[in-house]
């Protein structure tokens, strides 16, 4: 039914995968993974095709089924490994007589733009009629006019979205990209070299932990915990100066020896090696660590707030099949599914309701902080705001300057 | 030489021949070279002068060479870095390749293959992969802490991994075998009757050494610093993945600028002030060294 990537080599493709997508990689040698992937892609995609084919002649009575080419990070879908289908796929393409074509294609938010820019540009078909993208991108997306307006009332379980992220400031009201999965950063730590553990982002800087903290590479986590610390909201407009005195701040971190690396995925070897102690991290990656160690390592959002950020459901203007795709959209912001979806991938989910929907199939899990923030937590969290193109440029050479790369 | 003793004839048709069939035989890699070199040069060369147009990731052609003086001040410390690390990364691997071929090339007898198989090994892992592993082997559960811990070379607070020692070992680990594979293949092939007369001469095992056996097989080693030298000064992923923010060296630098910051102008700039440093280093270097022996 669905050209799943993840369907043929799945192991070795999942360490590919990881790596592929760890920032810490250099991007030559994520190029060169990504290559064989997507090799790999097609000749999976070869076989599904034909499949999808067959099937859609069989059952849908000679009316030319719709098919909807949707790009999305790896192991971000429910997957079923005995069969090498993902379940809700299927349940939407039975449901609907669309087909769906899925391809894990994104690694990294700029390489999978990059290519398509002058497509984008020139609104010619890019080879995806739904695309997911961070928050930044998606705000550089929208602020290009690359993405198409939802029809009105053409996704209904849009109300669906969880409050706090109706009205992010790239996308007020949600008219043009709607969250499929939330990634919160905080502070991760080493509990039995910590035993008093972290609470706020003073404790992380501690002189204790000298030498021994890595904070992420990913602009907008790292600097949106500092600046949330420094009393500067990172959601609101915060100003040039205000930014600089959080790249300072970072800055004399470095300096002064405590913080060792600014690294991307990495961080967690580094954790489980013992030569980090303490982290700027993800919740995602923070949820592994801590069920695979007995509670060696545990992590929670700073007092003074966390981060969230989104990758974003998008419609490219390139796309025809409009209707389509936001039957798609529409299907995943049933809480029944985005349940089955956050019980598979343990994201932050944006779907009210889902948590309900869990608990009928998986109490325990339904209960998790890290699928399902509580108010109080989702109080605390803050999306990065929207930057301009000189903002971007700026901000980004000036945490470069502080990680050394510039 | 040999063409002088050939019947004259058929020097004369050789030269004659204006045939096109030797430029036909080069035509693929030359082909390959205008492609995969000339073409990304070119593109290169034109992206490095241009400015931003305001947008991320757009760009025009203003021809502002300030671009190359501007991104090479900026970058001074990363440059200056690159060329010392990997100047210490070539004299780290040089001192363990060349006992190391010496050792294949003249003592190890039957074992000869397997000790050259023994260097080559590394590279059928991939480099990432050998780079991470340095990371645990110098990493606090590591031996080698471990060990300079008890012999108290280092103190119970120092730490290996993350650090400019880190990246210069993991540098000189990496490009070993490009060291030791040149030398072995010139000391391989110095005539043991030259070090018989040497001994005949009444020198010493040393003197035969330093009036002998190093300068014969001073090819291997001017081919082999080059080839450790030119990838490690433009290397990124050993600083990326060993180092730490104030260890990072010049490809870190046009890889962020290239990815993270979407500056291609001034990455495409610092690309091309790497390349001409390292041509004007090495121009210096085989000028001094010498290259007649080297092909």
């Amino acid at each position: 039914m669905t050209n799943n990537s993840s369907n043929s080599n799945n192991t070795n493709k999942d360490k590919l995968n990881k790596l592929a997508a760890d920032n810490s990689i250099p991007s030559e040698i994520k190029n060169l993974i990504s290559k064989s992937l997507s090799r790999r892609t097609v000749l999976a995609g070869v076989g599904g095709a034909g499949a999808a084919v067959a099937l859609a002649s069989c059952s849908s009575g000679g009316s030319s089924a719709e098919n909807v080419r949707w790009a999305n990070w790896t192991e971000y879908l429910d997957y079923d490994e005995e069969t090498g289908e993902n379940p809700s796929l299927v349940d939407f393409a039975s449901a609907n007589g669309i087909e769906v074509s899925y391809k894990e294609a994104i690694l990294d938010n700029d390489e999978f733009t990059a290519p398509l820019l002058d497509k984008l540009r020139s609104k010619k078909d890019i080879g995806y009629d739904l695309v997911t993208l961070t928050d930044w991108m998606t705000a550089r997306w929208i602020r290009l006019g690359y993405t198409a307006t939802f029809t009105e009332g053409g996704i209904p379980n849009k109300a669906n979205l969880i409050s706090s992220l109706q009205n992010p400031s790239f996308d007020p009201g949600r008219t043009q990209s709607l969250p499929w999965q939330g990634i919160m950063a905080g502070v991760g730590w080493n509990t039995e070299k910590i035993p008093a553990g972290i609470k706020s982002i003073k404790d992380l800087f501690s002189p204790k932990n000298k030498g021994k903290v890595v904070v992420l590479s990913e602009m907008r986590d790292t600097m949106g915990l500092i600046l949330t610390h420094l009393g500067i909201d990172p959601s609101k407009d915060f100003t040039e100066d205000q930014f600089m005195q959080g790249i300072d701040f970072l800055d004399k971190q470095v300096k002064d020896g405590i913080v060792i690396g600014v690294r991307g995925n990495e961080y967690t070897q580094e954790l489980r090696d013992g030569n980090v102690w303490a982290v700027i991290g993800w919740s995602g990656d923070m949820f592994q660590l801590k069920a695979e160690s007995d509670g060696k390592f545990d992590f929670a959002l700073p007092e003074e707030g966390g981060i969230i950020a989104n990758d974003n459901l998008m419609i490219p203007v390139t796309a025809t099949n409009n209707a389509a795709v936001e039957k798609l959209i529409n299907y995943y912001y049933d809480p029944a599914v985005a349940a089955k979806v956050a019980a598979f991938v343990n994201y932050v989910c944006p779907v009210e309701g889902a948590q309900a929907e869990m608990a009928k199939f998986d109490a325990e899990l339904a209960t998790s902080e890290f699928i399902f923030p509580t108010e109080k937590t989702k109080s605390q969290l803050k999306i990065f705001r929207a930057l301009t193109a000189a903002e971007e440029t700026k901000f980004q050479t000036a945490f470069q300057s502080v990680a050394g790369n510039a | 030489m040999a063409v002088i003793s050939r019947p004259s004839g058929k020097v004369f048709a050789l030269k004659d021949n204006k045939s096109a069939f030797p430029y036909l035989l080069l035509a693929p890699g030359l082909l390959w070279l205008f492609m995969f070199f000339i073409l990304p040069i070119a593109n290169l060369a034109q992206m490095s002068t241009k400015t931003s147009s305001g947008e991320t990731g757009e760009f025009v052609q203003s021809y502002r060479f300030a671009n190359f003086f501007d991104s090479f001040m900026d970058a001074s410390g990363q440059f200056a870095r690159s060329f010392l690390y990997a100047t210490l990364a070539t004299l780290i691997a040089l001192a363990i390749a060349y006992p190391l071929a010496y050792a294949i090339a003249f003592k190890s007898g039957k074992l000869k293959n397997v000790l050259l198989v023994l260097v080559i090994a590394p590279f059928f892992v991939s480099f990432l992969l050998r780079t991470i592993a340095w990371k645990q082997i110098l990493g606090e559960e590591g031996a080698v802490t471990a060990i300079l811990r008890t012999l108290h070379i280092i103190s119970p607070q120092t730490t290996l991994t993350s650090s400019a020692f880190a990246v210069v070992t993991g540098l000189a680990y990496n490009f070993l075998p490009f060291m030791t594979l040149p030398i072995y293949a010139s000391l391989e092939r110095i005539d043991p009757r030259t070090l018989e007369a040497s001994g005949d001469l009444y020198a010493n095992g040393f003197t035969t050494f330093r009036k002998v056996t190093l300068p014969l097989s001073m090819p291997g080693v001017v081919a082999g610093t080059l080839l450790t030298f030119i990838p490690a000064a433009g290397d990124y992923i050993n600083a990326n993945i060993l180092g730490n923010p104030n260890t990072k060296m010049l490809g870190n630098v046009i890889e962020a600028r290239f990815f993270k910051i979407v500056d291609y102008p001034t990455a495409a700039a610092l690309s091309f002030t790497l390349m001409a440093a390292i041509l004007i280093l090495i121009t210096f270097y085989i000028r001094k060294a010498g290259t007649e022996e080297l092909v």
